[in-house]
């Protein structure tokens, strides 16, 4: 047994490499990015060489990882919560199809969006799933359930879903390590149509999957994860998850609370826990990150006691990340005063770094686009989503990955012209491909401004799957090569850039322009490491 | 035996190699830790902060409460304002003098001088000064930690411990910079609480 600092990212990818994972499949993206780029450091995967790369997208992530089960051996697949909208469709399915060898989605939500689009709670992907969901709600936990993840989805063979929140992502803690497990051999699945789900076999496996519910529950009325703390103030009863947990005891010294309190880790909820509980107190408070999903449950439609209380009766903030003084507050106790912050404090976002190259395309944009109106630059997600902000102000949207070219599309398509798409490179390969595709079918008047910095810079200088492609995919896609411009973004560049931004939105047909420059912060890491490299190489 | 932590500044400045640094002395005395990072959309040039909770008895909430922080560590001066509400009000604000100005609106230095200096409990120090004079220009973030280490309920020996561990792959000359850099920190503060008291 070993005793590690990990953050709850690396507690679970530590503990799936324990347990016998062979493949990790992932996209970046916070508060998740940790879980992948802990695997690609760890020796132990490297020895066994698991799968450690990055994937496109979400989607081709968890197929890969559905083919990694379906050859028998265990497999893991992580990304941010808005990653599973895109993997919905293999998600929901591979529920129904079922598991051969171990698979576990590992989705990290943002409450409060530190840096999200929306805060959605993917517990709610797993009970539209119908498979069992686990939440930790400290890196120790994290650890032991990813580590035993594997067997309850092997047990069930269902896909199994682990939900983390910003705040235990990023916290370090010390972790207990167990003993590493062997990885399965290849097998494939005992019935040769498991997989294939043609109506008349998707029904029946529709109906296998309907037939586990009552051992998902079963499962949860007997997890460790799931426990009854009894208390003597029974006035109230607590019934908390996930990190919830830890700013409730926060709240009583000695960690003792006076009120039972029912610690929820694992879904469906143990029936008869919640039924212990609501019989033995007046009342229910529901303390829980994300969204009221336990208590929406609890409550009911018509709620005509009133006796739950939480984010839906105002007890608590209905959106946002709680904390222990929220809890506090909803607790009846009085946060003291504390000292406010000075006057004199001035916000400071975030923003482009020096010299980053996304700076030179949007001054070139801008002052190309005074001729036709700004307002007809769509965008995406990524470090260049900053154009939205002062003092640039030259994009105007930024949905989903890849939304801005099937956007810019849509523009065109009802009449406007000179419309453009902003979008970065990874994202481009992630979502904006299809997008192309579509607008190349339709020769839609539409430029593609491809602002590659080679690399997924958002996340932390992820390696990106566009890097040398970029031209090839859209010539192949069927952009004409005569409409596929790179440039350089430089400011010594500038008048050249705007002139070929020009050329390209007058142009009535689809174009992509391609400004390339390596990221500064990909680039000072390169070169840090090279300097590491030789000064290594001079000792040796 | 509890020690709360806020660390703060600005992305990009590195403020979890402090962080790291406490952490491996805390390990060392086999204490609790929890530490809360901040990751991604803000480390582009925005504000950061990290909470660094230490203790003898296990650690409940990853983020410490309002007004319960003993200590506020700031590699930049206005940003160790930014979490003022989360100090208790016999903690201590720490903080770098050197200012990063990225944002028009920054507030003038003798008035963000004066705020700093009208909390009771502070030490104000310029951190990359003292570690330019000592040749060691990337030391600034451990002269900060030397400076709060006396606020820290952990032997000092164990963030020399620390540092060796941390810097040791980069060789003798590294560890010694950093351990002078800690040296610095610590007889400033030293001195200013002396000061004070006296
Ligand atoms: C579906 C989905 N997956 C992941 C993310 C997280 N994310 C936001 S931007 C981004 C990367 C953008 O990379 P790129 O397009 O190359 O732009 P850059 O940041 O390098 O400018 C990622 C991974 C997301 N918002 N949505």
């Amino acid at each position: 047994m070993e005793k590690l600092l990990l953050l709850g990212d690396e507690a679970v990818a530590q503990g799936a490499i324990d347990g016998g994972m062979s493949g990790m499949y992932a996209y970046p993206g916070t508060p998740s990015t940790e879980i992948m780029e802990y695997v690609q450091k760890s020796r132990i995967a490297k020895e066994r060489n698991i799968h450690r790369r990055w994937s496109t997208n979400e989607k081709t992530a968890m197929e890969a990882a559905l083919g990694m089960s379906y050859a028998g051996k265990r497999a893991m697949i992580a990304m941010k919560h808005v990653g599973l909208n895109v993997a919905a469709d293999v998600f929901i399915n591979s529920a129904i199809t079922g598991v051969n060898g171990g698979m576990v989605i590992a989705v990290a939500d943002d409450p409060s969006m530190h840096s999200s689009q929306n805060e959605q709670d993917s517990r709610f992907y797993g009970k539209f799933a119908q498979i069992p969901v686990l939440e930790p709600s400290n890196q120790q936990e994290a650890y032991d359930m990813a580590y035993e993840s594997f067997d309850l989805s092997e047990k069930f063979g269902v896909p199994v879903l682990i939900r983390l929140t910003t705040r235990l992502s990023h916290s370090r803690s010390g972790v207990k390590t167990s003993a590493l497990k062997e990885e399965n051999k290849i097998t494939f699945p005992e019935d040769p149509i498991q997989f294939v789900l043609l109506p008349f076999n998707a029904r029946k496996r529709y109906q296998i999957l309907l037939d586990k519910q009552s051992g998902f529950k079963e499962t949860s009325e007997e997890s460790k994860y799931n426990i009854y703390y009894d208390g003597e103030d029974k006035s109230i009863g607590i019934i908390t998850s996930g990190i919830a947990y830890n700013y409730l005891m926060e709240n009583y010294p000695g960690r003792i609370c006076p009120h039972p309190v029912l610690k929820i880790g694992q879904y469906p909820l143990p029936y008869s826990k919640v039924e212990k509980i609501d019989k033995e107190c007046d009342k229910l408070l529901i303390i829980e990150e994300g969204y009221p999903f336990i208590e929406e449950m609890l409550r009911g439609f018509l709620d005509k006691e009133n006796r739950v209380m939480g984010r839906l009766d105002g007890t608590l903030q209905r959106a946002g990340e709680l904390n222990p003084n929220i809890v506090a507050a909803a607790l009846g106790k009085v946060n003291g005063e504390n000292i406010k912050i000075p006057e004199i404090v001035a916000n400071r976002p975030p923003q482009f770094c020096p010299g980053c190259a996304h700076k030179d395309v949007y001054d070139a944009l801008n002052e190309t686009m005074k001729e036709y109106g700004s307002q007809k630059v769509f965008s995406d997600i990524g470090c260049y989503t900053l154009g939205a902000l002062p003092p640039y102000n030259a994009i105007h949207s930024c949905v989903d990955m890849g939304a801005s070219i099937t956007m810019a599309k849509g523009a065109a398509d009802a009449g406007v012209k000179h419309v453009v798409a902003v979008i970065g490179d990874s994202t481009f390969t992630h979502s904006g491909m299809t997008a192309l595709l579509d607008a190349v079918l339709e020769n839609s008047p539409i430029t593609v401004v491809i602002s590659d910095n080679s690399t997924i810079a958002m996340t932390g200088g992820q390696e990106s799957a566009a890097t040398g492609h970029l031209e090839k995919i859209c010539e192949g896609v069927g952009v004409q090569s005569d409409h596929i411009r790179v440039v350089t973004p430089l400011r010594r560049y500038h008048d050249e850039i705007v002139q070929v931004l020009k050329e390209e939105i007058e142009y009535e047909g689809i174009s992509v322009v391609i400004p390339r420059r390596e990221c500064v912060q990909t680039a000072a890491s390169k070169r840090k490491a090279e300097k590491a490299g030789k000064a290594k190489l001079k000792t040796v | 035996m509890k020690t709360d932590i806020i660390l703060s500044g600005v992305g990009g400045q590195g403020i979890l190699s402090i962080a790291a640094t406490i952490a491996i002395a805390a390990l060392d005395n086999e204490l609790y830790i929890k530490q809360s990072e901040v990751h991604g959309m803000s480390q582009r040039g925005g504000a950061v902060q990290s909470h660094l909770r230490i203790s003898n008895k296990p650690i409940a909430s990853d983020l410490i409460p309002l007004g319960e922080s003993d200590l506020i560590i700031s590699v930049e001066p206005m940003e160790g304002l930014r979490y003022i509400p989360y100090l208790s009000s016999a903690g201590w604000l720490v903080t770098n003098t050197k200012p990063f100005i990225n944002i028009d609106n920054y507030p003038d230095k003798n008035e963000l001088m004066s705020t700093i200096t009208s909390f009771k409990n502070h030490i104000a120090l310029d951190a990359d000064k003292i570690s330019r004079e000592l040749q060691s220009p990337r030391s600034s973030n451990i002269v900060m930690l030397g400076a709060a280490s006396p606020f820290i309920k952990i032997p000092y020996e164990s963030f020399e411990e620390g540092i060796k561990k941390i810097f040791g792959r980069k060789g003798e000359e590294v560890v010694r910079l950093n351990i002078d850099a800690l040296k610095a920190g610590r007889e400033f503060a030293e001195k200013a609480i002396h000061n004070d008291a006296g």
